[in-house]
């Protein structure tokens, strides 16, 4: 009999005015005998609704059901077979607005945990599983990715079990790419990155890091290095400002910088060699998850004030409801409705404060949400000695630069088929890089589609 | 990981070091640069491209010693390793073209400018190079300048070398004295740079500087190198490093650059200290 309580198993974790002061992870995750019980509540649907939500198909009644008889490698084994980051996944997607969402429990009552499920699962196999990873059949085959984050390693990981030879160019010292250097390390441990990046090593991909595509070398000449196909997943990268004056103050941050100074170059901790301002009021301008991370990171830093300023009401934020939660409860005040039109600064140009308007919701722009209208007058400053602006990244120009016979739309992303293909042939790109800024699971998922996408190229070819 | 295939001491402050990175070796030009790091969990630095080797698959760096990075990277020795070592990054100095030019350098950034006074001279470019130093102790490659330059102005602050005064002084002197410049190339600290350009301002001289700010990725994705430049803002590290100077506000470039000072000095004590103990 499954188990038909209306409510999802709570996960714990640390508390509110504990976690607002240290760097380790919030959600602590379920127990054997919690995930027993939720796996439970799952009704092992036939049509399974759940799947058509996941971007990258994971055999979900499937898994739980390993989960409910206590076969956890098992439930390993089916999610390994769509997902090359379960670990990843059981925690920054958005399972609200995917699987959990088509969840048939879902309609009375809360949904199945299968996030929570699957980071179960992925944590107790990297924690017991030392079982040597099964070695692909090399196909003498070789292809070649651009960035290590979660497009990329997701379209390396299923071309190496293809039995591709395959290796990947990462412009960082570390591979990982959003994974390492903006989700923070409370929200995802750099130590589940590391393990799940190992896991594909041993699947024989190789990791170059340090090499720039359109500085270091060009796509053309890893053509020429016999790579007989190529996927792009080098993200959206390239931080956008406000044009208000006084953003080049000292205080003044790009949610990129100040999140890679403290997740990717440790300047959380005390002996890091790379500094971050720890400043007593922060004000993070932007609504999405990445305003909620480095907003949370501020107040961690000890940041005494934390606000979250954002031009629209709360209900048009973009950030994830549970990331918009854990911050309200870790103190983080939210200034809704307020634009920032100046930031102001003392004779040393150090920030001193940020003049923000009020605004108000008029009517519905292209969007779909309502677009904010300035209150005439109503001027105010914010006393903030730091701005942190989370206002949104577009793709890195350097490689759309440097390859010819490579299309890309006016906001710089490279243009794509539905399978990945660019307007070059053996070419394929996928993630922030195609979209413009998204989740890590659609990212995963166009990688996913690349990949098959690119076996069958390439074996055409051959 | 990348060795180190020569070190050699420039003067007390100032070390200059060839690392065995063919891929960066094979790509590299003069006026771009390259981020390194010492060692694991260490910071990313920026250090200017100051000659390569595309036979050998080296790049020389050559560095000043001020922080704690820099110390530690002064401590590393011939045959040992550095973690990290990436690059070409950052857009090549514009050298197409032009037939006379002055090259100033300042310091330790004359070791930027020695690479583009040798590629404009093996263009055929009439060289005028201008050096300044605090003193003769202080002094860097006048051998190298003196041979792809058609001109060499060796300044000090203290006469123990050359001339006594700044570079400005000498620029002045040689504009004034008919000179006529296709361009200025002015590489060194911020506040000679920003002297430089108000002086060919005033005899409409076309003027370069390469800019070295804090930065993290140099790949575009922090912004923390922003300059405004002509009003606009640019980031140093895929726009420049090479800007109009002209166009340049410097005094911003100044105020950001002092960003992290304290922690800057304090990490540096730290460091200098572990070495005094081992």
């Amino acid at each position: 009999m499954p188990n038909m309580s209306l409510k999802k198993n709570e996960m714990p974790a640390q508390e509110p005015n504990v976690r607002n002061k240290n760097f380790k992870e919030v959600a602590l995750g379920y127990s054997e005998e919690t995930a027993l019980d939720e796996a439970a509540r799952c009704l092992n649907c036939k049509n399974k609704p759940c799947v058509s939500g996941c971007p990258v198909n994971i055999d979900i009644p499937s898994f739980i059901h390993k989960v409910a008889e206590s076969d956890f490698e098992g439930a390993y084994d089916v999610i390994s077979q769509s997902s090359s980051l379960p670990a990843v996944c059981g925690r920054v997607c958005p399972q609200e607005s995917q699987c959990e969402g088509k969840c048939v429990r879902g309609i009375k009552g809360d949904p199945v945990g299968i996030g929570r499920l699957e980071r179960f699962v992925a944590d107790r196999h990297n924690q017991h599983d030392d079982r040597p990873a099964a070695k692909p059949v090399p196909n003498g085959h070789k292809a070649a990715v651009i960035g290590a984050g979660p497009a990329g390693l997701t379209c390396a990981g299923d071309l190496a079990k293809m039995g591709y030879e395959v290796t990947v160019y990462e412009a960082l010292h570390l591979a990982g790419g959003v994974l390492v250097y903006g989700i923070p390390e409370f929200r995802l441990p750099k130590a589940i990155v590391r393990k799940e990046i190992d896991g594909l090593k041993e699947l024989g991909v190789t990791i170059n890091t340090n090499t720039v595509i359109g500085k270091t070398i060009t796509v053309d000449e890893l053509f020429e290095q016999g790579y007989e196909a190529i996927f792009i997943g080098s993200g959206a990268g390239l931080p956008r400002f406000m044009g208000i004056p006084g953003e080049n103050l000292k205080g003044v941050y790009s949610a990129n910088e100040f999140l890679t100074r403290v997740n990717l170059m440790k300047a959380y901790n005390d002996d890091a060699d790379t500094p971050v301002q720890h400043a007593k009021s922060v004000a993070v301008v932007g609504g999405g998850n990445v305003a909620m991370d480095a907003a949370r990171c501020a107040k961690r830093l000890g940041a005494e004030n934390v606000y979250i300023v954002y031009r629209r009401g709360e209900a048009e934020m973009p950030a994830r409801n549970e990331e918009i939660e854990h911050a309200k409860e870790e103190g983080i005040i939210f200034k809704t409705l307020n634009n920032p039109v100046e930031i102001l600064g003392d004779e040393h140009k150090f920030v001193t404060g940020m003049k923000c308007i009020e605004m108000e919701l008029g009517e519905p722009d292209e969007s779909g949400r309502r677009s904010p209208v300035e209150k005439k007058g109503s001027e105010f400053v914010l006393d903030v000695d730091c701005v942190i602006m989370s206002i949104g990244t577009s793709p890195n120009p350097l490689i759309r630069n440097t390859t010819k016979g490579l299309e890309t739309n006016r906001k710089g992303c490279f243009v794509a088929d539905e399978n990945g293909l660019t307007s070059r042939e053996g070419v394929y790109a996928g993630g922030d890089a195609v979209t413009g800024a998204a989740t890590v699971i659609l990212a995963m998922g166009a990688g996913k589609t690349a990949a098959k996408a690119m076996d069958e190229y390439m074996k055409s070819k051959s | 990981m990348y060795k180190i295939v020569r070190k050699k001491v420039l003067n007390p402050t100032i070390t200059l070091m060839e690392i065995d990175a063919p891929m960066v070796a094979k790509k590299a030009e003069p006026g771009q640069f390259i981020i390194l790091r010492v060692d694991e969990d260490g910071e990313r630095i920026p250090l200017t491209v100051a000659d390569f080797d595309r036979d050998k698959g080296t790049v020389t760096i050559i560095f000043q010693i001020v922080g704690a990075t820099t110390e530690k990277l002064n401590h590393k020795n011939e045959g040992e390793y550095i973690q990290d070592f990436v690059g070409p990054l950052g857009v090549a100095s514009h050298t197409e073209g032009l037939k006379k030019v002055a090259v100033v350098g300042g310091g330790v950034g004359c070791a930027i400018a020695y690479p583009i006074a040798k590629k404009l001279h093996s263009l055929g470019c009439e060289v005028h190079s201008i050096v300044g130093f605090r003193n003769k102790d202080l002094v860097i490659l006048e051998d190298e300048f003196g041979k792809v330059s058609d001109k060499l102005c060796m300044m000090t602050d203290d006469g123990s070398h050359g001339t006594k005064g700044l570079v400005t002084d000498a620029l002045k002197q040689l504009i004034e004295s008919g000179e006529k410049y296709d361009e200025v190339i002015a590489i060194g600290p911020l506040i000679m740079m920003k002297f430089v350009c108000a002086l060919t301002k005033q005899y409409d001289v076309k003027t370069v500087v390469s800019m070295n700010p804090i930065m993290i990725d140099g790949t575009g994705m922090c912004g923390g190198c922003r300059l405004t430049v002509g009003g606009e803002t640019k980031f140093a590290c895929v726009d420049g490093p090479d800007f109009d100077g002209h166009l340049v506000d410097f005094d911003e470039a100044m105020e950001r650059s002092s960003m992290y000072k304290p922690f800057e000095r304090s990490k540096h004590e730290a460091v200098c200290n572990l070495y005094k103990n081992a």
